[in-house]
């Protein structure tokens, strides 16, 4: 628990070196086609209160039936995490007043979670890599939506969302830094996202991140967290962390204390501000849900969804390493996304592992990242990407007309093979062809001839020229020799 | 010719095959008499158009040859039941003008096997209540009186709409609800049979919720025969109630004269109360000697947590229904009472919608859940709960089929003539029949005569889970001793 920190995440206030503690709770939407407990759907948009059945309204008489779907989708999730399912687990009321809430209480699960204790394993930017203990995962139900700016004096209520089934996902206070918290939620996501148990749209609100804050002298122990709601960016979980903890050294340092309470980041201002105080907090008077029987399941189920769990971003990455033998780093940012997993291992079967890498990440990526595009909506096609690796190892094309071939391929699409006929930027291999080019550099150039026996590095001049006068299309090798036979070095 | 509104539901199912009478002639004598009885302020709202296109529907089908097991019977619904079009009040002002877009579970199935709609019967707000007073509607009265008096008694409670309009023909039937006793008590109060069964035998969709671990929906009628009929109709599994049984249900009315011979009957020694009157252990006497003239043996059996039944349902129901009732809060129905923020809404709404006892619970239910009382209150009220459970499961491992106790511990009481005692002195109406609704079991609640100043007393039989037929057996041959009570009509 209070191993030492590692030093490159202390920060340095005005009386010496603080040490950042971090927990936080992903609540994650289940995908799935209708509600936790209602068969109303779960689409993203459409008109405000399209998507509420008489369950999520709560009228009276009115009762919960689990969608079994969610069920499944979250012990997917704990499997993913390596986390002990619980084969009976309860669901409670959580109650308190709010019109986004027409129950009057959250249905959640308080006491006995469906998932128990589990870990994710996150390797960081610095190569260093941490293990993140998962407390807990449990099913709840999404509240509605208040909105607040269509009327001077009243506020209007949106229940599409109300009663869509999150996961909450717990995290021990392991996380140290802004840097690790945001690897963390990255790589939860991309775990979550392969399991396909959560889209993990922050945009649209289907991951949020509850994150609590405490910071201490390295060693000492955990100091008053505060824990800020409802964080809906990667990027402002970092901000936040990083103003918050700023915030609280601050204080310390001045002689203050930190008062544990819920605050809100504005990411417009960059700070985070109070919402309410430890006393304020309310009293949930959580208690058994008596509507719902406990959920209960047996180890068959479990194992069921077990065997076809898709393969998991950690395994793919040590797989890449030992089957392509790619780098860390390359296989880190390939299995990213299932996506690009997928695409790579297309483009990678009965090819060289590291050229398929190479073109699919500094290629294939750079440009899909300058003009929008995904993987999924990528122009040049896994095949047709593998073709033009084909054609390069067949030495058919050079590396440099590979380039050419892959823009062309890019904004005209086709077959590179054909293209390369078609275009005639086959690479010339025919000595006569090249011994052609070479005499005609070699006699246009009589003072070059006599230099490169000086000074042989000036071979790259002719081996340029003959390059330019084929159009690139000279294989460099073939080019190489002739000009050193005809020029007589070694 | 008969009085139509006199005969029990067998009979009126026999008349209308026959075509004695039809549906329509039925339904109309039931719409006179509860036009000739507002008195007794048993409905809450009459729906006769809905009734005669109803009954007319059944005549239709009973030419045809096509009717339904309840065909053309007239029915009143309590109303906490959602009724789809007609206003369905709970008997709270929180709910006056909420008409429902969908039908409870179990008016469906009646609906379904050809039962004609009277109309919506008074009840205890949100079913909160002993004596019918806590209705918004104001209570509903007993057709039965104290030999030569003319002060009116109440018809019990939360259902005593349903009792008041079986016991003067008001309906042939009723649906009712039971939390605490709430079918048992205003039947012994009014001299009919009310049948709670076991928790998951009905389906609770549709029905308002006041404490849902022990709200069951049942029905009040002239006979045992007649409640095994209802029964049939409203049960079964229903995938929208979680809480509700997957089993087969069961033709009860096949258990009506089914021999007795052979079962042994407990007679709980603890349910000899303080202050249980002379006549209602007398009467609990002679019901285990008309059980054992029938051939049952009667033993002496022991619910040792019987007396901590009242204390923890005081609090698992108020604190269900503290939940529960969080949803009236005037924002997507029902009333509302507007408020200068929504704090305040709530506040104004909530405030003029409950009554007196409906907040009284609710306190009492967010008190026991709230956090440093929960575990002294919640949690130990659990814990006993499990353990009365456990003395029912004990007494049936020893081979009893049923507990034979009185219904109540007293017959009914004047109207208001408690409005001054302390809330826990009506609470102790249940003291008989809480206990079963903590366990779960099924309990019939059958007349078992007059008392002394000539009011009907009750006796209550409690069976294994899901053994409603052994009841339905053990009531009908009470039922036979004792003979039918039929109150006189002072109204009309």
């Amino acid at each position: 628990m209070n191993a030492p920190a590692a030093t490159q995440n202390l920060i340095k206030g005005a009386t010496g070196d603080w040490e950042i503690v971090i927990g936080m709770e992903i609540h994650a939407q289940v995908s799935s086609q209708s509600k936790l407990f209602s068969g109303a759907s779960t689409a993203f948009g459409g008109a405000p209160n399209d998507h509420v059945s008489l369950v999520d309204a709560a009228f009276p008489g009115m009762l919960p039936v689990i969608n079994a779907e969610c069920v499944a989708q979250a012990v997917r999730t704990g499997l993913g995490l390596k986390a002990q399912i619980n084969l009976k687990s309860v669901f409670d009321r959580k109650n308190y007043f709010y019109p986004d809430l027409p129950q009057g209480y959250q249905i959640s699960q308080f006491k006995h979670p469906i998932v128990g204790e589990g870990e994710v394993i996150v390797d960081l930017l610095d190569g260093r890599r941490i293990v993140v203990g998962i407390e807990r995962l449990h099913l709840e139900q999404d509240a509605g939506k208040s909105v607040h700016d269509l009327s001077p004096g009243e506020s209007y209520v949106d229940l599409n969302r109300s009663g869509v089934a999150l996961m909450e996902i717990v995290s021990r206070p392991d996380l140290r830094s802004s840097e690790e918290a945001k690897a963390y939620v990255t790589k939860l996501r991309t775990i979550l996202r392969y399991l396909g148990t959560c889209d993990g749209d922050m945009d649209k609100g289907n991951l949020r991140a509850d994150v609590n804050v405490s910071v201490r002298r390295p060693g000492e122990p955990l100091g008053t967290r505060c824990e800020i709601k409802n964080v809906n960016s990667i990027r402002f979980i970092g901000q936040a962390i990083e103003y918050e903890a700023r915030r609280q050294i601050g204080i310390l340092e001045d002689g203050g204390a930190i008062d544990q309470e819920t605050r809100l980041y504005d990411a417009g201002k960059n700070e985070t501000r109070s919402m309410r105080s430890k006393e304020e907090a309310h009293d949930y008077r959580y208690f058994p849900d008596p509507d719902l029987l406990p959920l209960t399941f047996d180890q068959a189920f479990v194992d069921g969804l077990a065997a076809e769990l898709p393969e998991l971003p950690d395994a793919k990455k040590e797989r890449f390493i030992t089957q392509y033998g790619l780098s860390a780093y390359d296989a880190d940012v390939l299995v990213a996304e299932r996506d690009t997993a997928d695409f790579f291992e297309e483009v990678a079967r009965g090819r060289d592992g590291k050229a398929a890498a190479n073109w699919v990440i500094n290629e294939l990526f750079g440009r899909l990242n300058k003009e929008g595009h995904t993987v999924s909506t990528s122009p040049v096609s896994a095949a047709q990407l593998g073709g033009i690796i084909d054609l390069i190892g067949e030495k058919v094309i050079s590396g440099k007309i590979a380039k050419d071939l892959f823009e062309i391929v890019w904004s005209e699409g086709g077959d590179p093979r054909v293209l390369v006929e078609e275009r005639g930027l086959k690479q010339v291999t025919d000595t006569g062809a090249i011994e052609a080019a070479v005499d005609a550099i070699i006699a246009g150039n009589p003072d070059k001839v006599e230099q490169v026996k000086l000074k042989p590095t000036l071979l790259g001049w002719f081996v340029g020229q003959v390059m330019k006068s084929t159009g690139g299309k000279a294989n460099p090798q073939a080019v190489n020799d002739v000009l050193k036979a005809k020029l007589g070095i070694e | 010719m008969t009085d139509l509104t006199r005969i029990t539901v067998a009979q009126a199912r026999d008349g209308l095959k026959a075509r004695t009478f039809s549906a329509t002639e039925l339904t109309q004598a039931h719409l006179d008499a509860i036009e000739a009885a507002k008195s007794l302020n048993a409905y809450v709202l009459v729906t006769p158009e809905k009734a005669l296109e109803g009954a007319k529907a059944a005549d239709a089908r009973l030419a045809a040859g096509e009717a339904g097991p309840l065909e053309g019977i007239p029915i009143g619904v309590k109303d906490l039941f959602a009724t789809e079009g007609v206003r369905t009040t709970a008997c709270s002002r929180i709910l006056e003008n909420f008409v429902p877009s969908y039908e409870s579970t179990v008016t469906a199935n009646l609906w379904r096997d050809g039962a004609v709609h009277l109309g919506k019967l008074n009840n205890d707000e949100f079913a909160m209540g002993s004596a019918n007073e806590t209705s918004c509607f104001g209570p509903s009265v007993n057709p039965w009186r104290r030999t030569g008096s003319e002060v009116p008694l109440t018809s019990g409670g939360s259902s005593g709409g349903s009792s008041a309009a079986v016991a003067a023909g008001l309906c042939l039937g009723a649906t009712a609800t039971d939390t605490g006793g709430s079918i048992r008590q205003p039947a012994a109060f009014t001299g009919t049979v009310g049948i709670k069964p076991t928790y998951g035998r009905c389906s609770r969709w549709g029905t308002v919720a006041f404490a849902s671990s022990l709200d069951q929906a049942g029905v009040i009628t002239r006979t045992v025969r007649d409640s095994a009929i209802l029964l049939r109709s409203i049960a079964g599994f229903d995938p929208k109630d979680s809480t509700s049984a997957d089993r087969p249900v069961p033709d009860y009315e096949a258990a009506i004269g089914r021999s007795v011979k052979g079962l042994k009957i407990g007679i709980p020694k603890e349910y000899r109360v303080e202050g249980l009157s002379p006549e209602i252990d007398a009467l609990w006497q002679r019901g285990a000697d008309w059980l054992r003239d029938a051939g049952a043996e009667v033993v002496e059996v022991s619910l040792p947590h019987t007396s901590y039944a009242l204390a923890v349902y005081y609090i698992v129901a108020p604190a269900e229904a503290s939940s529960n009732l969080a949803r009236y809060d005037g924002v997507r129905y029902g009333v509302r009472v507007p408020g200068k923020d929504i704090a305040e809404l709530y506040e104004n709404t909530r405030a003029a919608g409950f009554g007196r006892e409906v907040k009284r619970r609710i306190l009492i239910g967010t008190y026991v859940l709230s956090a440093g009382y929960y575990d002294a209150y919640y949690v130990k009220a659990q814990k006993i709960r499990t353990l009365i459970r456990q003395d029912f499961e004990n007494v049936y491992a020893s081979g009893v089929d049923a507990i034979l106790t009185p219904a109540t511990p007293t017959p009914a009481f004047g109207i208001g003539e408690k409005a001054n005692a302390s809330p826990v002195e009506m609470y102790l109406n249940d003291v008989f029949t809480v206990t079963v609704n903590m366990a779960g079991l099924p309990g019939l609640a059958v007349p078992a005569g007059l008392g002394a100043e000539g009011l009907p007393l009750g006796l209550q039989l409690i069976g294994r889970p899901f053994d409603e037929e052994t009841l339905f057996a053990l009531g009908e041959a009470i039922e036979q001793a004792a003979g039918r009570l039929d109150a006189p009509r002072w109204w009309s």
